[in-house]
């Protein structure tokens, strides 16, 4: 079997580690990952639990195909009840830390409680330790990880860690890893700090054996393989481009959200696209973005790496910033770009860097600055509150904003609350684009009509993550529906709801699925794990993981009233482009999505459904 | 033909399959601590470089190992440790100038890229091409190739 068959449970309170047997029932309902993780966690947490209290858990979690050679086999997920949304938090991870805490013989974490003091933990294969972690409190993930390979004299640690935003609360505060790759949304790195746990460094080097037919793995994670290759996105738009290849296809079919969603193009959207990635700098002649880069066992590569203009405002005098990292995946150039209505490439890419180093969320952060820089133009909010002047398009701005954000210093508090709170504080909630109070990402429900239906329902509030609709409604994949259309897109929406909820709980990469289905994933399990992992099974497993989630938001207070959209899409068409004059038609999608879900008029699961899903 | 390992690390892109394929070859375990192979990140530059043995043609450990465990392979021109005879000394591990003969605490053996006999599995493995296995007198053939298109150009250049 491709588990480890082991968990690790750490109670930061007592300050203990111990080892206990991974529960192979559930693994065989609810596969690894998001789906084992969230099985554990709403068995041993209540859902009114406090996001920010130690009665809090925070879940770190592997897939079966973590560390193999499956394709973009090197994940893993952090699972928690979110502070930003009060629901069920679930963020993905690449990078290389999930397959290194699985090569050292575990499936997942379970931290509980909170320590007294900082604290980190250390993982070398089975031996796993606490130690004090006040010379490290304060410090940003870049310098944290040198700081631990130095401490344990092993340049081979890999690191998972929060920065100071998750230290200060900021709400959407993630988990960085290997400098770059992130546990990005809902907040999982302000659990983190709340717990007082500044990083997690691992080292593995049992590897991962136990496969249970290794003849039938290698040859359909091979064939796998080859359908990645052989397909146009993951063959060769990714890899190329990265996840910025859609910027210029989103904004042409009218469904870039530009300057906190008043706006579905943006004009600026060429300036910092992935052909603005690639090409080269007035200024030194150099382009922004130096390689692509892999994540764990990925055939895709579809990660940007960048350098900084040297001479650009932001990093003039700072030579800190200007080493290759992590550059703009399509979200954050969204989020820090045409959510603000900014188009300089080098501030946004800078902005992403500070993101990284401090530990939080591009898409909430810049879709957050988006409502200040609204509630600024309106006069809601003055340059002596703020700190400098805030109008739609400047980088300065947005810069500055996350300077202050990542320090906790000046205004950056305030934003580190996301835009529902401090739009609620200032007397316009209606400006938070957010559901469930998690910011949107870059696709505009008027112009994607899917999506707003997949935003609407999504889990862990909005989310692109969770439906991928854009596949199909844009892409054509697996098939074309139109984007303008609400008919039909209840039915997309929990299928690929559905779909996603496998893919995140075996191990492997959701963007796979532009060229994978269920049908390529079935072999690769079947070959690899125990148990009934057949197309028809991992149907049913998807949606009996996507009605757990469901459940644990429903008895934590949310209700049908919650699977709502902002008033602005709702009642203000959409001004330019194909979907002109259209509003997001949520009330035509809704009732039907229930229906399609087995699901009362409330939205809550019915006692038939739960049965057939073995809930 | 003879034939070797080809890096072009420009290509690398860090996923490590190579690194896996060759544990899951020689251990049948996915485990890059037990790789011959090692892919190193350097994350300030974002260059990603595959390294491993390059079957020196007048190799240190082979000379330096006091009990001759290590002898070249004839069809493959790879240096092979034979493990039976190996004592776990690792002076070949001081010799080697590239560090890439190391000791395995496990087993109390060295151990090094031997050229899965002919067909390694990380050339095989590698989706991007920056780890092939080709003729070993012509590792230069496509940079050449590069370069003498550039040339054409230029001639075509000329000649309008
Ligand atoms: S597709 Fe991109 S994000 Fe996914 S595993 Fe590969 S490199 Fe990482
Ligand atoms: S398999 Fe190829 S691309 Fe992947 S890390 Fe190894 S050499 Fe690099």
């Amino acid at each position: 079997m491709a588990w480890q068959r082991k968990i690790l449970r750490v109670d930061l309170t007592a300050g203990t580690c111990t080892s206990e047997a991974l529960n192979m029932d559930w693994a065989m309902a609810y596969l690894g990952q998001r789906g084992l993780a969230t099985k554990y966690f709403v068995e041993e947490v209540a859902p009114s639990v406090e996001p920010l209290s130690p009665a809090n858990k925070l879940i770190f979690a592997t897939g079966p195909l973590t560390g193999t050679m499956a394709s973009t086999g090197g994940r893993y997920s952090v699972i928690t009840k979110g502070p930003l949304t009060g629901a069920i938090a679930c963020s993905n991870s690449g990078g290389y830390w999930g397959a290194e805490l699985k090569m050292a013989g575990w499936d997942m974490i379970i931290l509980e409680g909170r320590a007294a003091s900082p604290v980190y933990l250390h993982i070398e294969n089975d031996t796993a330790t606490l130690h004090d972690a006040s010379a490290l409190w304060g410090k940003t993930t870049w310098d944290v990880e040198p700081a631990l390979r130095k401490i344990h004299q092993d340049s081979q640690l890999k690191i998972s860690s929060i920065g100071r935003a998750g230290e200060n609360g900021v709400l959407y505060a993630a988990v960085i890893n290997d400098l770059h790759r992130a546990a990005g949304r809902s907040g999982v790195g302000a659990v983190m700090g709340s717990k007082n746990l500044k990083a997690i460094a691992v080292r593995g080097t049992k590897g991962v054996a136990g496969i249970k037919d290794p003849k039938a793995f290698m040859k359909a994670t091979q064939a796998a393989k080859a359908v990645l290759a052989g397909n146009g996105v993951t063959g060769e738009g990714l890899p190329k481009f990265g996840t910025q290849v859609l910027m210029n296809v989103i904004n042409e079919v009218g469904a870039m959200p530009t300057r906190n969603f008043r706006d579905v193009q943006f004009e600026g959207a060429k300036d910092i696209s992935a052909e603005a990635m690639h090409a080269p700098r007035e200024t030194d002649g150099k382009a922004n973005l130096v390689t692509n880069q892999a994540c764990f066992g990925c055939t895709i590569a579809c990660g940007r790496i960048s350098k900084l203009d040297q001479t650009h405002y932001t990093v003039v005098n700072k030579p800190e910033y200007w080493a290759a990292s992590g550059g703009l995946e399509y979200e954050a150039a969204w989020a820090l770009g045409s959510a603000n209505g900014v188009n300089d490439l080098e501030a946004l890419t800078y902005a992403n860097f500070v993101c990284n180093e401090d530990g939080f969320d591009p898409i909430s952060f810049g879709a957050t600055v988006g409502a200040v820089m609204e509630l600024y133009q309106m006069g809601v909010l003055t340059k002596e509150q703020l700190g400098i002047e805030a109008p739609f398009g400047s980088a300065k701005a947005l810069t500055y904003f996350a300077e202050c954000t990542a320090k906790g210093e000046g205004f950056g508090p305030e934003i580190g609350l996301g835009s529902k709170r401090l739009t609620a504080k200032y007397g316009h909630p209606d400006l938070s684009m957010t559901v469930k109070g998690q910011e949107f990402p870059a696709y505009d429900p008027r112009g994607i009509q899917g999506m707003g239906l997949a935003y609407a329902t999504s889990n862990r509030g909005a989310c692109h993550l969770r439906g991928y609709t854009v596949a199909s409604e844009i892409l054509g994949i697996p098939v074309k529906t139109d984007p303008l259309e609400t008919d039909g897109k209840a039915g997309l929406v929990k299928a690929f709801q559905d779909a996603t909820a496998v893919f995140d709980s075996a191990g492997i990469c959701v963007f796979t699925s532009f060229a994978w289905t269920l049908v390529d994933v079935a072999p690769q399990l079947e070959a690899a794990c125990e148990g009934d992992w057949s197309l028809d099974n991992l149907n049913v497993v998807g949606e009996r993981i996507w009605n757990m989630e469901r459940q644990f938001n429903n008895a934590a207070g949310f209700t049908n009233k919650d699977d709502n959209l902002p008033k602005r899409l709702l009642t203000e068409a959409a001004k330019t482009g194909p979907a002109k004059g259209l509003v997001a038609g949520l009330d035509k999608m809704l009732p039907e999505y229930y229906a399609e879900r087995g699901w009362d008029t409330e939205g809550r699961p019915t006692a038939t459904t739960l049965e057939r899903l073995s809930l | 033909m003879m034939k070797s390992l080809h890096i072009e690390a420009a290509k690398c892109t860090g996923c490590l399959q190579c690194e896996m394929a060759c544990s899951f070859e020689n251990y049948g375990v996915f485990n890059p601590a037990k790789s011959r192979i090692k892919v190193f990140d350097f994350h300030e530059t974002g260059l990603k470089v595959p390294y491993t043995c390059t079957q020196c043609a007048e190799a240190w450990c082979l000379k330096a190992c006091p009990v001759d465990a290590i002898t070249k392979d004839k069809s493959t021109g790879a240096m092979m440790v034979n493990e039976a005879t190996c004592v776990g000394c690792k002076v070949c591990t001081i010799a080697c100038p590239f560090g890439t003969i190391n000791y395995v605490a496990d087993t109390g053996k060295v151990q090094k890229c031997d050229l899965c006999e002919g067909s390694p599995a990380c050339a095989d493995a590698c989706p991007t091409g920056a780890i092939t296995y080709i003729d070993a007198d012509s590792t230069g053939i496509d940079r050449m190739r590069t370069w003498a298109a550039k040339l054409e150009n230029q001639t075509a250049g000329h000649a309008d």
